[in-house]
């Protein structure tokens, strides 16, 4: 029930998307290709496909998150299903009701699909594992384990800049250690053929054993780490590590791993610089470069609805309708 | 059970391993008053009231176990005295040490004595109930030791709770050493196991599961092994899992501090890959290790630096294992598997026949401080009768334990208690 094959049904189509384990380098690209279709469902004066006109999707957010959950919000109703918003956090949970108790009352409500998030590593792979056969599940981010819609879209926007993901040296730098994003983003890169990441932090925020877990090489250095580099992806630090046994303060994590344009020198001229959001600035890098041209951080916003509908309508089984349906859509304007 | 009858028995043709006295050999046992009375031949006027022909089975003393759960009282919706001690008998395990973990707390002589009147009463397998070190495990003021002990609580305990002040820890250990108590060690420093639910390492850093590192058992280890050098205290590892701290082990038992140590069967077996897929049956503490670790442990075992083997038995209820995996209560359901599975070890090559047995019989007797675990005349008539080839499959099904929660179920396994005797009686008889 739990193997990272359970994702796909017994055809080998999505079923679930829990993480990026599993999944071949020819799902992910057929992911990137069906969010290519979708991106011009903006550019229409109706920005509507009716691929899950009937469908009701389930945003179930036992953490919040306002970002993540408007961009599934918008891909979903840009597919016309019908959605429900249910932010959880821990008012259930202290109620005494389970979380087996809470998808058990949505899945009488005739939920076709749940995005999930959670602050639980392995949460959504154990909702899909007891939910009703006909449910898909999302995983919108579990605890320190996966983000893997993120990663798909990081994906997209890495792939619109720099088609060949087989000519790669892509960056990675920040709280590796707790991020979600961080995992999938490798296991997604690795699958796609990138020959070298490299992953930058003090020792604190780095996983035991990282290199040999993800096939990454590790740095304790920026401007080492982000030297030659085609794509460089900073991480959200928490606020409430700062100040910790972790990290002694903001002010030193950015004179260490901040990332400015001098910096960025290091880095191909042509290297594009990405970032989950929301941003610290100042921390995590000074507004000049998230402002800066290199700076792709709001195409990848407006990316991520394009990859959620795709991941959605390939779950449901609804994108085979995809061209057709886009070209009905045309025509009926 | 406890009113079946004691009855003079001969058991005919039996190859009876007894490892505490060095015997390996098919012979006839003759049991009467409770009490082994004769090996080979029978004094010129017994005359038993059952013979049993045991041709092509194992005789052996009576499993101990150093660490099982009964859960009772006060988690009675996980399992009962009564449940778990019926399926020790069917598993050939006639003497448990419980943890003092239960609700009340074993912190008084009267839980203590609760547990084991109970246990006696029901009459399936011995319990001796390990007293807590502090008042309600609290970590800061010890108990009562000295009615622990005469309430007869062999060994005292903090079950899974270290005791976080170091101070209070030495106390502890000087205060039991007056009376020759042994105190079990669970060796987790809590503050580098807090929040971690599996091995830090390369499965961890996949999973993004909050990890226990190698060091909160090795510092846990030389910390105690510290404290029991300064006071002379006597102390136990109860679960080691690293292979380093059963080499800071071993290095201090040559030179002379008084500590053993034992591991949980499942440790021999399990690495951290098997937590991959995130099945909560897989979650124990301390967690699954690397292989290195595993093999270590195991040659530790074959070598009798760690002198027992546990089955760390936990039941749970289906409520406690439904959940995300680091949500899910940790612990497994093993007495059912305690013995086909260290039998395992022998097909493996680990160790032989007669090791195994008393890893799991003198061994961990000997850290009881018990005459327990042997079968010289005049001994306790408390044995286990196996079938070292029978093959069966446990499942959820068959489980006597309310615990169903084990990796290991669906799976054949080779050997099969057929018959078990506590105090000459018999607690357990497979129907052949």
């Amino acid at each position: 029930m739990n193997s990272p094959h359970s994702q796909l049904d017994a055809h080998g189509n999505l079923k679930h998307f829990l993480a990026i384990n599993g999944l071949n380098r020819a799902l992910l690209t057929d992911i990137l290709d069906q969010a290519e279709g979708f991106l011009s469902v903006a550019q229409q004066a109706v920005k509507k496909v009716p691929l899950c006109r009937g469908k009701v999707i389930a945003n179930l957010f036992f953490e919040n998150s306002t970002r993540t959950r408007t961009t599934f919000e918008l891909a979903a109703k840009r597919l016309s299903a019908d959605v429900l918003n249910l932010n959880i956090s821990t008012s259930a949970t202290t109620k005494g009701e389970t979380l087996l108790d809470t998808l058990r009352n949505l899945e009488a409500m005739q939920v076709d699909m749940f995005v999930v998030r959670h602050a639980t590593s392995g949460a959504a792979h154990f909702i899909a594992a007891h939910a009703a056969p006909h449910v898909s599940v999302i995983n919108a981010g579990d605890g320190r384990h996966a983000h893997p819609t993120q990663a798909m879209l990081d994906m997209f926007t890495i792939r619109r800049h720099k088609p060949d993901f087989t000519k790669l040296r892509v960056a990675i730098v920040g709280d590796i250690l707790h991020s979600r994003v961080a995992r999938s983003q490798m296991l997604a890169l690795t699958a796609l053929g990138v020959p070298e990441i490299h992953v930058i932090a003090p020792r604190t925020l780095m996983p035991a054993h990282v290199a040999e877990a993800f096939g990454v090489r590790v740095f304790h250095d920026l401007r080492e780490g982000v030297r030659d580099a085609d794509v460089v992806i900073m991480l959200r630090i928490q606020r409430e590590r700062m100040n910790s046994a972790l990290l002694p303060s903001a002010h030193e994590y950015f004179y260490l791993f901040g990332l400015t344009e001098k910096r960025l020198a290091s880095a191909r001229p042509d290297a594009i610089v990405m970032h989950p959001g929301p941003i610290n600035r100042g921390v995590e890098m000074d507004s000049q470069v998230a402002d800066g041209s290199r700076s792709v951080i709001l195409e990848q916003v407006s990316n991520g609805i394009a990859v959620r509908m795709a991941i959605m309508s390939m779950c449901l089984g609804t994108q085979n309708l995809r061209s057709q349906q886009l070209e009905t859509t045309a025509h009926g304007e | 059970m406890a009113n079946n009858p004691l009855l003079r028995l001969s058991l005919h043709n039996g190859r009876l391993i007894d490892p505490a006295n060095g015997v390996n050999c098919v012979t006839d046992l003759h049991l009467a008053d409770g009490r082994v009375l004769a090996i080979g031949d029978a004094p010129a006027d017994f005359q038993p009231e059952r013979q049993l022909d045991l041709q092509g089975l194992v005789i052996c003393p009576g499993l101990i176990d150093l660490c099982a759960r009964l859960r009772e009282p006060g988690h009675e919706q996980k399992a009962t005295i009564a449940s778990e001690t019926r399926a020790a008998a069917a598993s050939g395990i006639t003497t448990l040490c419980c943890p003092p973990d239960t609700h009340p707390v074993i912190d008084t002589p009267a839980v203590a004595q609760l547990v084991s009147q109970t246990a006696k009463r029901l009459g399936h397998a011995r319990v001796l109930p390990a007293g807590a070190v502090t008042q309600n495990l609290d970590g800061l003021k010890i108990t009562e030791m000295a009615a622990l002990k005469r309430a007869g609580c062999p060994v005292l305990s903090q079950a899974d709770r270290p005791i976080r002040n170091v101070q209070v820890q030495r106390r502890a250990l000087e205060y039991a050493a007056t009376f020759g108590l042994t105190v079990f060690l669970h060796p987790c420093d809590p503050d580098l196991c807090e929040g971690g639910c599996v091995h830090e390492g390369r499965v961890s850093t996949r999973l993004g599961l909050p990890g226990i590192p190698e060091a909160a058992e090795t510092v846990a280890v030389a910390r105690d092994l510290a404290l029991a050098e300064q006071t002379g205290a006597r102390i136990h590892f109860r679960g080691l899992s690293t292979a380093r701290a059963v080499e800071m082990l071993t290095e201090a038992q040559r030179r002379g501090v008084r500590a053993s140590g034992d591991v949980s069967l499942h440790q021999l077996f399990f690495t951290e890959d098997d937590v991959a897929s995130f099945d909560p049956n897989y979650h124990v503490i301390p967690p699954l290790r690397t292989a290195a670790d595993r093999d270590a442990l195991r040659l530790a075992v074959a070598r009798g630096e760690l002198s027992a083997i546990c089955s760390d038995h936990q039941p749970h209820d289906a409520d406690a294992k439904l959940a995300p995996f680091p949500e899910t209560a940790p612990g497994i359901s093993t007495l059912e598997t305690l013995l086909p599975l260290a039998l395992q070890l022998v097909t493996a090559g680990v160790l032989d026949l007669p090791s195994v047995i008393a890893r799991l019989t003198v061994g961990p007797a000997e850290i009881l401080g018990r005459h327990l675990g042997q079968l010289a005349p005049g001994a306790p008539a408390d044995l286990c009768v196996f079938d070292p080839t029978a093959l069966w499959t446990p499942t959820a099904a068959t489980l006597i334990s309310h615990g169903h929660h084990s990796p290991f179920l669906d799976q054949e396994m080779r050997g099969r208690v057929m018959l078990t005797l506590l105090g000459g009686r018999i607690v357990f008889e497979s129907a052949r």
